[in-house]
């Protein structure tokens, strides 16, 4: 019986070692053999996951994708996507459906801690916001008691409304809708003074108003929605490619370095670029990857100012501010560590 | 005495009762309930219809290539005009799409000769429809195979993914509910009790909780490395649910056929299979067209509810579109385009399956 015993607790020890053993580099390894990078995007969010007329995905968080396979594979476009919806996206991650979910997601302590996965960073730092027509003349929200508020069916937005309103002691009257276009309708209409949404998302619900530099948004966020790419737990080594794509882009933009002028500072002799090329520095030994990972993330997809801008940006019909998003030396809280 | 047996010429019918103003007092103006209706609908048929073809055809721009061609401030269909292929086809990659159409217009083909009743061989071709068009249409379109490109199924959207989902529903539920309608009036405990629970537990859920399940619950239940395809397990639910509605709408059928029917095939010393296929499943199908075709309409339109589970069926694909912050203001053509396709699609089967009822008809009345 004791034998047994023993043995029992024997095979458990070695089946858990065998586990944590395989779930360690699976993914990568996975990726390179497949020779694409499987990725969740969302069914459609302006600025961040949408098909355009050809039929390829483009935005924020279709970038991240894009980077981690130019980081991986050497070529931004090797990326399977895989469009979730809300309630899918965390199953897709955790059955190892997708490599990295990479769908406007909020970063929180539950879904960090309790889902079995990771955020590994922030692409974007949204926030909820308010969205007024100029005749109203509001220049702040906190003149916003009694207001009538379109507000799109979703519960966080409703609940961080009720917060809001309840801790100025203002009152308002909410008129809730079940999709953006319907929200759209309905503040055009005047069933509403203000629409509140999370701030990226009025920017997108802006242009589709009859005249949308009639409207405009105010500058106070009322939540916070860090959101960013998120990975399975326990295989650290793509935790860490999936972070240092993000890392690297951050820092690219810091240097200086564009896709349209990295072959040409390649070839300087500054000390950051070069480690982050590859020529110096850590290269790519710890990550797994080849040297010039960081150069190909640059080169293929762009620096973070370059995707912001061309997605969300003055590049795009969106002309949403940096604000928050811009580098931490310009005022923002985008701060990457060092590459050494 | 004058005797006149000329007959006088008729005269002309009084001007009330021919021509547009007798038709219009027969059936426009005959009571004075059906004026005031007539007058209601009609000013709202004048008010309504007006601005509607002026904004779909009159003040509508059709081709351009990007949101700025559309100046005047009618339907903006340059939307549809440049996405169309998306719509079509989906994500498939554009170098292969001459695999769609092969498929597409293979199954027109197949289709017209099955309608038109002079064809010849029609039994030969609507096996082959039925076999070995689905085999070789799922290599044309997955590849990986004869030299084919591979092209994954999260590729597959639009319009395609649409009738790939419906035609294999309507081609699979059909025969499956067949045998779950036998089934259930079987005389075998275990088949009758096993097609009941089925029929039931099946018929009992939404398809959304269906489609939920799965591709949401059932990748959990299965190791990682047995991943089976999001598509196919959406086909697999799909099939599932329609079949025990199907199985319901022929028991139906089965059930009309007089008794004496069943006596007079077991009389003649038929085997119960020989007795279904040759004496009661003929009278039953025909007597339940209306109902199967009726399930086919909402299977056809069910397929949409796929977007749920984030496959891109031609409803999918024009939501996903119209997020493109290059093309604001465009959902109502997206939305009147795709109302558009599907109701020629139903449409056109609501219409053969009259035409077949009226084929069918042997006077059971």
């Amino acid at each position: 019986m004791k034998k047994i015993g023993i043995f029992a607790a024997a095979a458990v020890v070695s089946l858990s070692f065998v586990q944590t053993a395989s779930a360690e580099d699976v993914t990568l390894k996975g990726v390179q053999e497949r020779g694409y990078v499987q990725c969740g995007v969302s069914t459609g969010l302006p600025g961040f996951s949408n098909p355009d007329e050809k039929g390829n995905w483009i935005g924020m968080d279709v970038d991240v994708c894009r980077a981690v396979a130019a980081a991986t594979l050497g070529g931004a476009s090797k990326v399977k996507y895989t469009p979730l919806t809300a309630k899918e996206r965390f199953t897709a991650l955790q059955s190892g459906e997708i490599d990295i979910l990479s769908r406007n997601t909020t970063w929180t302590q539950t879904r960090d801690t309790s889902l079995g996965l990771n955020f590994a960073g922030v692409n974007y730092y949204d926030g909820q916001g308010f969205m007024v027509t100029k005749t109203l003349g509001v220049k702040s929200a906190l003149e916003l008691d009694g207001a009538a508020v379109c507000i799109q069916a979703g519960t966080t937005t409703e609940l961080n409304l009720s917060d809001y309103f309840r801790e100025n002691n203002m009152k308002y009257q909410p008129v809730v809708f079940d999709t953006s276009d319907q929200t759209v309708k309905g503040f055009e209409s005047g069933r509403c003074d203000i629409l509140t949404s999370d701030a990226s998302q009025l920017y997108a619900l802006r242009i589709k108003l009859e005249n949308p530099d009639g409207a405009i948004v105010l500058p106070e966020i009322i939540s916070k929605e860090p959101l960013g790419p998120v990975v399975r737990q326990g295989d650290d080594q793509w935790f860490n490619i999936v972070k240092w794509s993000m890392n690297a882009l951050i820092n690219a933009e810091e240097m200086g370095l564009t896709s349209a002028n990295v072959d040409e500072m390649k070839g300087g002799d500054i000390p950051a670029v070069r480690r982050f090329v590859g020529l110096d520095g850590p290269k790519g030994k710890g990550l797994g990857l080849s040297d010039d990972w960081a150069y190909n993330i640059v080169k293929q997809v762009g620096n973070y100012g370059e995707v912001f801008d061309r997605n969300v940006g003055a590049g795009s019909a969106l002309n949403i501010e940096r604000g928050v998003n811009a580098l931490w030396s310009k005022g923002g809280f985008m701060y990457a560590p060092p590459m050494r | 005495m004058l005797h006149n047996d000329h007959k006088l010429p008729d005269l002309a019918p009084p001007i009330s009762t021919t021509g547009l103003v007798g038709w219009a007092r027969q059936n426009l103006f005959d009571t004075w309930l059906n004026s005031i209706l007539t007058v209601v609908v009609g000013y709202f048929l004048i008010t309504t219809l007006g601005p509607m073809l002026n904004w779909a055809f009159l003040d509508a721009d059709f081709f351009g290539d990007s949101k700025d061609s559309c100046t005047s401030d009618g339907a903006c269909w340059v939307f549809v005009t440049v996405r169309i292929n998306q719509f079509i086809y989906g994500f498939y990659p554009e170098s292969e799409l001459w695999r769609i159409n092969i498929m597409f217009a293979a199954f027109a083909v197949l289709i017209a000769a099955l309608v038109i009743e002079r064809t010849p061989h029609r039994g030969w071709i609507a096996l082959f429809t039925l076999t070995l068009f689905p085999i070789i249409s799922f290599y044309l379109l997955y590849g990986d195979a004869f030299g084919l490109e591979k092209v994954e199924t999260h590729k597959w959207g639009g319009l395609m993914l649409t009738l790939v989902l419906a035609v294999v529903g309507i081609v699979a539920a059909l025969p499956i509910g067949i045998l779950l309608a036998l089934g259930r009036r079987s005389e075998m405990a275990v088949a009758r009790s096993f097609c009941t629970i089925f029929i039931e537990v099946w018929r009992g859920v939404p398809l959304i909780s269906v489609l939920f399940m799965a591709s949401v619950m059932f990748p959990l239940f299965v190791p990682e490395e047995m991943n089976l395809d999001k598509l196919l397990r959406a086909l697999i639910g799909i099939v599932m649910f329609q079949s025990a509605y199907m199985a319901e709408v022929i028991r139906g059928g089965l059930q009309a056929i007089p008794k004496g029917q069943y006596e007079a095939a077991e009389a003649m010393g038929l085997s119960y299979w020989k007795s279904m296929g040759l004496i009661i499943l003929p009278q039953a199908l025909k007597i339940v067209i209306p109902g199967i075709v009726n399930t086919f309409i909402a299977l056809f339109k069910d397929t949409s509810l796929v977007l749920i589970i984030g496959l891109f069926d031609i409803l999918a694909t024009m939501q996903a579109a119209i997020t493109d912050p290059a093309w604001p203001r465009v959902s109502t053509e997206g939305y009147v385009f795709v109302a558009f396709v599907f109701w020629i699609f139903c449409f056109s089967m609501s219409r053969y399956s009259q035409s077949l009822e009226r084929k069918l008809s042997t006077g059971h009345r």
